[in-house]
């Protein structure tokens, strides 16, 4: 579903490739035992390594190796059995060793794949380039004082995974797309949080447009975009920027570009003429990073099921549309949700509750599903009732409506209030005879011929015995009775 | 009194046992040499006052019956060497009064082991130079003078301070640093025996870095024994420092007077350079002599990538210190100049905090990382560093150790070279294949030239063999007999 832009000289191709920085959940920083937890006191997580004092020395963090090469293996990518570590030099207050230790030539992982779920159904591969580990920089503070800035160096060295897909993205949707699957993918693995509003994942979008099939165009890497919202927003702004300056004939400039979300607009931050001169080279106070195949294949062993599978998994064994799979697998304590819901139960049914009834309930009352005032065994139970006919599909909502209040279990609340489905045969008959003596006329133009009345048999039938008479066993009995 | 200071280590430990001293008489001896010897400004910071207290306690751990490796024995330390009871300036503006909360690791092994620290050493400006003149805190001076002419010379350099400190009798020892032969031509200007091991046998945690993949921390003594007790104290694995090799440190001590019977010498035909005095080619053929009189065997073997050993540490050097001295930014530590905002901060504090010499390391470094020059110096220079690896590795297929002399020349006027950078550089053109390979090498005292200054013969061998060094180093000792003492002190006693 590649999406095409018309322009007034005719359709554009979009080209997107994301550079998406996930900070590493560990206890520790990359390269220091300083803590890495969010929201402490200024400068109250910073060792002498992370404040570059003279003769301090990293030692890599072997825990956030690990975490990276669980990674790797959850991107289904090759994990590179050595990696360099190098040294960004660039001059900035919050860089406290002036430059940054990143990798560069040798990355920890190298080239893999993921598939992506598009709002039609369909699924597309992405390439993954690439993941690297890197040091995050600390946090120039400008608001606290007329003429100083202030540093914040907490986060200074804490672990990043640099993770660079391939240029295979085509749209706004895509980007989008690959973005929510990366970060389910990452919380998943609980490799990173994922929490754009917290910084833990933020993405740079490359993008380009060129005629559909044509050459690659020249590109803009835009910053600063750090929700999916934005990333939406910032690609149709510069989409159309290019597109605009293509056709008054102009060229497009290579630059980084700054996603400024007051006024919706894409701005100029450096141009290829200004980019640093980074003077990448392997840093000298590490020897190059070694991961064994036993190592490998031991974190491959530590691997839950991932989203993709789940997915398959949910299909196949539980005979689940893709649709009502991916929205399940979304995230990971939804499809253990599921999973203990459909526990013994009829699993289209559970999976049916739980997206249109339990998630939207949820949604409107502003809960997360660990606040759900119903457990996932009490939503069984509901599910569990409805197919052993105990309750009929329409007397459930009332149930579940009452089980979002009270917390009750449903069993309990159709006790309490007596809504046990009537199946026993001679209480509807009972019931079918008051309803045909009441409405001789009817009962005269239904067998005339006029079928359609069937229905307001049905009708008053369930209206008298107060919506709990079994549909099925009603019907079968009318058809009788009416001949 | 006096005479403490011209015992060796090894004769001071046995003196402080037997109980003819204690350790605070032996450390005070020392700080007279150091106050009377303030002259040749070896120190930057001296510690008595210290020096006294740690020589106090360590008097009361030997009467309790626990004396470390170097108990109560007063040692230098070279100024990049960071520790928490003395200011640690890499004899840089930018450090002057930087003050670290923390100790390297190879002193806190020192004290641990019972030394006393005398005091913080000169030294070139973060260790960049070969003669001791660009330190910001002044020149240091050589105890020894010529006979030919009155001029002050050089200590040589980096570590001139250590060097002229361990000849003056102000410090029975010296930690010193070594990139590029920082300790070794020092030891052999100044009449002491100086050595760099293995790179990763000590541990750089917590020394001021200057080169990292070059930087490796040794000592200077007066005798390879003593050096070799130092060494033992110093040495070992450091999880804190990723290069540090976790290799065990064999007890040198067993090694002693072993001899060389039956060890083969090689003599690298590429160290034999134009213009080198015939006194120093001489002493080298005198050296190979006493060898081969004590049994060793001489052979000739050919190191051919030997000569482009100082154009590749002079790109890759300066490489690395350009990254290396980044931190010192004026942000969070160290010398701040204000300024209009934040570019002309760090312009003005980094004009004012570094002398010519690093301004120069850093331009050069900075210019060969440079996208379009990188492939063409920095990875040049790292292929010819491989050479030179693989030159040393066939090598000693042939032999056990290598002889050479320990530099070209013998200390010279101060002020000289000053003006010629390139001539300054080659002062390392004998000691800068080992730096770069990461081989263990030592300077050990051969003899006088004609105008009564010290030479020095460099030992080298097989990484992680210091033992070989050792046992040629304590030979040559043996039949060099160096007595002769520096012109400071036979003046001071006539």
């Amino acid at each position: 579903m590649a999406q095409l832009i018309k322009g007034e000289t005719g359709e554009w191709e979009m080209v997107i490739g994301m550079e998406v920085h996930a900070q590493v959940i560990a206890n520790s920083k990359l390269f220091s035992g300083a803590s890495t937890a969010f929201g402490a006191e200024p400068n109250s997580q910073v060792s002498i390594v992370d404040a570059a004092m003279p003769g301090m020395l990293p030692v890599p963090n072997a825990f956030v190796v690990e975490q990276a090469v669980k990674t790797g293996l959850g991107l289904n990518s090759k994990i590179n059995h050595t990696s360099v570590f190098e040294r960004k030099n660039y001059f900035y207050p919050d860089l406290p060793q002036g430059y940054q230790i990143s990798q560069f030539e040798h990355p920890i992982v190298g080239e893999g794949v993921i598939e992506i779920d598009l709002p039609d159904g369909s699924v597309k591969e992405i390439g993954i380039t690439r993941l690297h580990l890197e040091q995050d920089a600390g946090k120039s503070v400008h608001d606290q004082h007329p003429t100083k800035s202030y540093v914040d160096l907490n986060r200074s060295g804490c672990a990043l995974m640099e993770i660079v897909s391939e240029p295979d993205i085509r749209g706004p949707e895509e980007a989008v797309a690959y973005l929510s699957k990366l970060r389910m993918i990452l919380r998943y693995l609980e490799t990173c949080d994922g929490n754009m509003d917290e910084g833990s994942m933020r993405a740079d979008v490359n993008i380009s447009v060129r005629k559909p099939g044509g050459p690659l165009g020249i590109r803009a890497e835009i910053k600063n975009v750090n929700s999916l919202k934005a990333v939406q927003q910032a690609i149709d702004f510069e989409v159309r920027r290019q597109i605009e300056i293509l056709e008054d004939g102009g060229e497009v400039v290579q630059e980084t570009r700054l996603w400024d979300p007051a006024k919706m607009e894409t701005r100029s931050m450096r141009s290829k003429e200004e980019a640093h001169d980074y003077r990448y080279f392997p840093d000298p106070d590490l020897l190059p990073l070694h991961v064994t195949q036993e190592q490998i294949d031991a974190i491959k062993a530590t691997l839950p099921e991932l989203p993709d599978e789940k997915k398959h998994r949910f299909m196949q064994a539980h005979g689940l549309s893709a649709y009502d799979a991916s929205v399940l697998i979304a995230e990971k304590a939804r499809a253990d949700y599921f999973e203990a819901a459909a526990n013994n139960n009829d699993p289209k049914l559970a999976a049916n509750w739980v997206i249109n009834e339990l998630l939207g309930g949820l949604n409107k009352d502003g809960l997360d599903l660990e606040d759900s005032p119903i457990k996932a065994e009490q939503l069984g139970g509901l599910v569990a009732l409805i197919s052993d006919n105990t309750i009929s599909g329409k007397i459930a909502k009332d149930v579940f409506a009452e089980m979002m209040k009270s917390g009750k279990d449903a069993a309990v609340i159709v006790e309490e209030k007596g809504l046990k489905q009537v199946t026993d045969t001679g209480a509807i008959e009972a019931i079918i005879d008051e309803v045909i003596a009441e409405n001789p006329d009817n009962v005269a133009a239904y067998r005339g011929g006029k079928d359609k009345l069937f229905g307001f048999f049905v009708g008053q039938v369930m209206k008298k015995s107060q919506g709990k008479a079994n549909p099925a066993a009603v019907n079968e009995i009318l058809k009788e009775k009416l001949g | 009194m006096s005479d403490l200071t011209h015992l060796t280590i090894k004769n001071a430990l046995e003196g402080l046992d037997k109980k003819e001293f204690s350790a605070v008489e032996l450390t005070q001896a020392h700080i007279n040499a150091m106050e009377s010897t303030r002259e040749l400004n070896a120190y930057i910071t001296e510690t008595p006052e210290l020096a006294l207290k740690q020589a106090a306690e360590s008097d009361k751990r030997r009467a309790g019956g626990e004396a470390g490796l170097l108990e109560g024995i007063p040692l230098a330390v070279k100024d990049m060497f960071c520790t928490k009871d003395a200011r640690t300036t890499a004899a840089s503006h930018i450090l002057e009064n930087y003050q670290s909360p923390y100790e390297s690791t190879v002193t806190e092994k020192l004290w641990q082991d019972g030394a006393v620290m005398i005091g913080k050493t000169n030294l070139d400006e973060f260790a960049m130079g070969a003669s001791n003149m660009t330190s910001y805190f002044g020149n240091v001076i050589n105890p020894w003078r010529s006979n030919a002419h009155d001029k002050d010379l050089v200590p040589g350099g980096s570590s001139g301070g250590s060097a002229a400190c361990v000849s003056a009798r102000s410090a029975m020892g010296a930690l010193g640093t070594d990139t590029n032969g920082s300790i070794r031509q020092p030891a052999s200007y100044t009449g002491t025996v100086g050595i760099k091991p293995t790179y990763g046998r000590c541990s750089r945690w917590g020394i001021v870095a200057f080169a990292s993949s070059l930087d490796q921390a040794g000592v200077f003594a007066r005798t390879v024994e003593d050096c070799a007790l130092m060494l033992q104290s110093c040495s070992g694995h450091d999880p804190k420092d990723s290069t540090s090799a976790n290799i065990e440190v064999p007890d040198w001590s067993n090694s002693f007077n072993n001899g060389v019977k039956g060890m083969k010498i090689g003599i690298p035909k590429e160290f034999r350079v134009d213009g080198m005095p015939d006194e120093i080619e001489k002493l080298w053929q005198q050296g190979a002599d006493w060898l081969k009189d004590a049994g060793a065997e001489i052979v000739d073997v050919s190191m051919p990538h030997a000569k482009y050993a100082i154009p590749a540490y002079y790109i890759v050097a300066p490489a690395e210190a350009s990254s290396n001295l980044a931190r010192y930014d004026g942000v969070r530590y160290g010398l701040r100049v204000e300024g209009e905002n934040l570019i002309d901060m760090y312009e003005k504090t980094r004009a004012e905090g570094f002398g010519d010499e690093v301004k120069r390391r850093i331009m050069i470094g900075t210019y060969v990382l440079s996208a379009g020059y990188y492939d063409a110096y920095y990875i040049k220079a790292q292929k010819i560093r491989r050479l030179i690896v693989e030159d040393f590795k066939k090598v000693f297929e042939e032999c056990d150790a290598l002889l050479t002399p320990t530099s070209p020349g013998v200390a010279f006027p101060i002020g000289e070279r000053m003006d010629d950078p390139i001539k300054m550089y080659l002062e390392d053109i004998f000691t800068s294949p080992a730096s770069l390979a990461g081989m263990p090498a030592m300077s050990v005292p051969g003899g006088l030239n004609g105008e009564g200054l010290p030479l020095g013969l460099q030992i080298m061998a097989k990484p992680w063999d210091e033992e070989s060094v050792f046992r040629v180093g304590q030979e040559i000792e043996k039949a060099a007999n160096f007595t002769a003492l520096p012109n400071l002190l036979t003046k001071a006693a006539a």
